[in-house]
């Protein structure tokens, strides 16, 4: 059994897409199977882990608790929009360096959710970066290389942005 | 570019089950759709609550009606001495709200320990009040507020008080063919003592318990005006009325704030569950009256 299917006219990472997908159609499994950008990864399925969290019209959402077909004329950002073919996002260089990542599976989604943390506080107390983590779970490193991280991007942001 | 494996059908990559969608523009046409579907029907604003229930199919409605699109229903206005906030407005927006942090600062204190800022981007404040969740922030802060809550239907508007709204547990007051178009928050008097704490396993995870408090105090500095509300406490969000009589006319002394804690505790009529049984609920919430009206004294002593 199958609904009638709707057009969702979506820009992803810069880039227009126009798809018919049935209405129950989630975003997480829209970007995955639909436009095949697999970046983005779904964990729980149900809001809790934060895994495939994405930016929705600039502001962090869980795809997986998105209708695609409600998101028609949105913007959207994942992962793999965030640093595009040139070199890696400061938040991406961070946790790199601060080996802020075992599997990865969670990665995604923390970078997604500390950009948006970045742009509204750019120099967090650990504090403030645990808090804002919060939205995000990781079942292999401890967070504490991940704060690590939050705490070293938001510093070659800051630095960054008093070069240019 | 091709699509995913044959193998892996529409089947397995969805998982709701097949709904009618329909996309209103205005609250009107909502009304209309929700009086032909009726309890076939949902309605989507943030979907935060209800698309988790989707997902696992708890939740399994034949129509879903998107307001998203109905704009006449985003708003947060001053109407009278009231803060009214609409269908659509998200808690990210009453977060960052001046007139919400001068006029219902309790709202304010509450916002950050709803969800996570991920769900309150896209949440709405009456989504929320609707899921009428008895371990959720907000209708323990309408409540506390003595929300009025605006009711709509292709039959009309009705307005309902929080013990209305809340039935029990995941239950409101609404019929099959209407929808909470608003909620409407007296502003709190000027000068009056607003807190809010809670108690949960993890700093995101639901509350074992919380108490959302606002207290006025009177010129001799005796606490006029005692409103306070527990989530935690039953099967639905609760005003501590025996706790609020307890104080109101007096002095928030120590003594007073022990007793209040006290009385608090056995008032509550929690239920037990995983996350906590219910004789830790109610020493919880006995304890968290008490931390809300420690914070009062300071307000009092400042007038």
């Amino acid at each position: 059994m199958s609904a009638k299917k709707v057009t969702v006219r979506m820009k992803v990472n810069g880039k227009e897409y126009v798809r018919e997908v049935e209405p129950r159609y989630l975003l997480a499994d829209f970007l995955r199977h639909e436009l095949q950008l697999t970046g983005t990864h779904i964990g729980c399925e149900h809001g809790v882990c934060g895994a495939c969290t994405v930016l929705i019209n600039g502001k962090t959402g869980r795809s997986c608790l998105q209708f695609a077909a409600a998101l028609d004329g949105a913007e959207i950002t994942t992962v793999e929009g965030i640093a595009g073919d040139g070199p890696l996002h400061p938040v991406q260089e961070a946790f790199h360096d601060a080996h802020a990542l075992q599997c990865g599976y969670c990665t995604p989604g923390f970078l997604m959710t500390t950009i948006e943390f970045l742009q509204s506080n750019p120099n967090p107390d650990r504090g403030q970066i645990r808090q804002a983590l919060t939205n995000n779970m990781c079942r292999c490193t401890g967070y504490l290389n991940i704060v690590d991280a939050v705490e070293d991007a938001a510093k070659r942001m800051r630095e960054g942005a008093c070069g240019a | 570019m091709t699509g995913s494996p044959q193998w892996l059908s529409m089947e397995t990559r969805v998982k709701p089950a097949v709904f009618d969608y329909h996309r209103p523009d205005n609250i009107e046409e909502a009304c209309a759709l929700l009086a032909e579907y009726g309890a076939d029907a949902r309605v989507l604003s943030g979907g935060q609550s209800l698309v988790p229930l989707m997902n696992m199919r708890i939740l399994s409605p034949a129509v879903l009606i998107d307001i998203n699109r109905c704009r006449d229903l985003a708003y947060l206005r001053e109407e009278g001495a009231a803060i009214a906030c609409g269908a659509l407005t998200r808690q990210s927006e009453a977060e960052t709200s001046d007139l919400v942090a001068s006029r219902l600062p309790l709202m304010s204190i509450a916002m950050p320990h709803v969800g996570v800022r991920a769900s309150r981007n896209f949440g709405t404040v009456c989504g929320s009040l609707a899921h009428a969740d008895p371990l959720a922030e907000l209708p323990s802060v309408a409540s506390a507020l003595d929300a009025r809550f605006v009711i709509a239907s292709s039959r009309g508007r009705r307005e309902v008080t929080a013990d209305e709204f809340f039935v029990s547990a995941l239950t409101n007051c609404l019929e099959p063919d209407e929808m909470l178009a608003e909620v409407k928050m007296p502003a709190i008097a000027e000068g009056a003592g607003c807190a809010f704490h809670e108690i949960a396993n993890r700093a995101h995870g639901f509350a074992v318990a919380g108490v959302a408090a606002c207290v006025e105090f009177g010129p001799d500095g005796r606490c006029s005006r005692a409103r306070l509300s527990a989530m935690g406490a039953g099967d639905t969000t609760a005003r501590l009325s025996p706790v609020e009589a307890l104080i109101e006319g007096q002095r928030l002394d120590d003594a007073l704030i022990r007793a209040a804690g006290a009385e608090a505790a056995v008032v509550a009529d929690p239920a037990g569950d995983v996350h906590a049984d219910a004789a830790y609920r109610a020493e919880a919430i006995g304890s968290l009256v008490r931390k809300v009206l420690r914070q009062m004294q300071g307000a009092a002593v400042e007038r």
